[in-house]
């Protein structure tokens, strides 16, 4: 095997693996893949992967997909990133195919209704609890705790598309910032 | 409609989820569930829930889970075959997929001007504070007859919720749900 093919083979499997191992998605993969990527193999030095991780958050898609393409292209350009992406997404997509062909006939067991009767408040929490972690991260603040409080009064409660949400906030920092920019000049 | 019609309105749909969906996994929840419940009506908010509990016990993000399992439900509930079901699993996590594909690739390219560029972190600024609002919504948005069934299913939430917060495995804390689940109906 040449040197690329095992290069190209590595990545495939350090993504594949951590597709296959990592629950929870997003936030939980990203000290798996600092381990996997800086700590055990040097492909990238933590500065640059602080910084390229701050990227991957503010890009839309996901975070994890978005970490895996870019450490792919640093490392073996588009393809690179291709094979990384494609690595990630094959063991979900296998694990929920089958879930998805069986759970139709599963769920009507009456134990496993009962089991996803006890399951389904349980994901109502576990999304609610990092919410004030979250918001801390955020840098939410009694300035401008009205904007997640507008966001969920209209997505919630008014049934409005997000698109128009994350259209709406980035024109609004946009307004923000030539606002600064004008004052600064005065 | 016929499949190919079907398969053209998921891979737009999909291709929505992925170019707007800023803030990863919890935050295109709200994304996801009005493009297939509310704007398609492909599957219900009670599939919709298994689909997130399923995607919190199973491996990966939880984005691609949901892409998988809708594209399958969306063409057998249409009365399609279960291979035709395939087709559309993989058609949905390829379009959630390309927007990132793109918009990653580019910003590879311009990396080292993007870092610190005042444009984008002004862009990024109100956008940042508007994900935590888009979180809440995911969670609210689930608050229903179907998910919470009685009192019984408040205080698995309270519990649950007062567990999260003491950084306790979510997988575990699943599995305490399912069984407490068993033990109360």
């Amino acid at each position: 095997m040449t040197d690329k093919a095992k290069q190209y083979l590595e990545l495939f499997l350090v993504f594949f693996k951590l597709g296959a191992f990592t629950f929870g998605g997003g936030y939980a993969m990203i000290p798996l893949i600092r381990n996997e990527v800086v700590s055990k193999r040097n492909w990238v030095e933590d500065e640059e992967f602080m910084e390229m991780l701050a990227l991957a958050q503010s890009a839309p898609g996901p975070i994890s997909l978005n970490t895996a393409l870019f450490i792919g292209n640093k490392r073996m350009g588009f393809k690179g990133g291709l094979v990384s992406g494609i690595a990630l997404i094959i063991p979900s997509f296998v694990i929920i195919l089958i879930i998805a062909m069986f759970l139709v006939k599963f769920k009507e067991n009456a134990v496993v209704e009962r089991v996803f009767k006890g399951i389904r408040p349980a994901v109502v929490a576990l999304i609610a609890a990092p919410l004030y972690m979250l918001g801390k991260s955020a840098n939410v603040n009694k300035k401008n705790i009205w904007i997640p409080i507008v966001v969920v009064a209209l997505v919630a409660f008014l049934s409005v598309s997000p698109i128009y949400i994350i259209i709406g906030s980035i024109v609004l920092g946009l307004l923000h910032f030539l606002y600064i920019k004008k004052i600064h000049k005065r | 409609m016929t499949i190919f019609q079907l398969y053209i309105s998921l891979f737009l749909s999909f291709f929505k989820i992925g170019l707007f969906g800023f803030g990863g996994g919890y935050a295109m929840l709200p994304l996801i569930q009005y493009e297939v419940v509310d704007a398609h009506d492909w599957i219900s908010v009670a599939d919709f829930t298994d689909i997130v509990a399923v995607s919190q016990t199973t491996p990966g993000p939880i984005t691609f889970n949901a892409a998988t399992y809708i594209g399958y439900n969306a063409v057998t509930n249409q009365g399609f075959s279960t291979s035709l079901g395939v087709i559309g699993s993989a058609i949905c996590t390829v379009a959630v997929s390309l927007p990132s594909l793109i918009i990653m690739t580019l910003i590879f390219i311009f990396f080292s001007k993007l870092k610190n560029n005042v444009w984008m972190q002004s862009a990024l600024s109100v956008l940042k504070i508007a994900v935590v609002g888009l979180i809440a919504s995911a969670a609210i948005l689930l608050i229903d007859d179907y998910n919470f069934i009685d009192y019984k299913s408040w205080i698995i939430f309270g519990a649950i919720f007062i567990a999260s917060l003491k950084k306790i495995d979510p997988i575990l804390l699943i599995v305490i749900a399912g069984v407490t689940g068993v033990v109360l109906y």
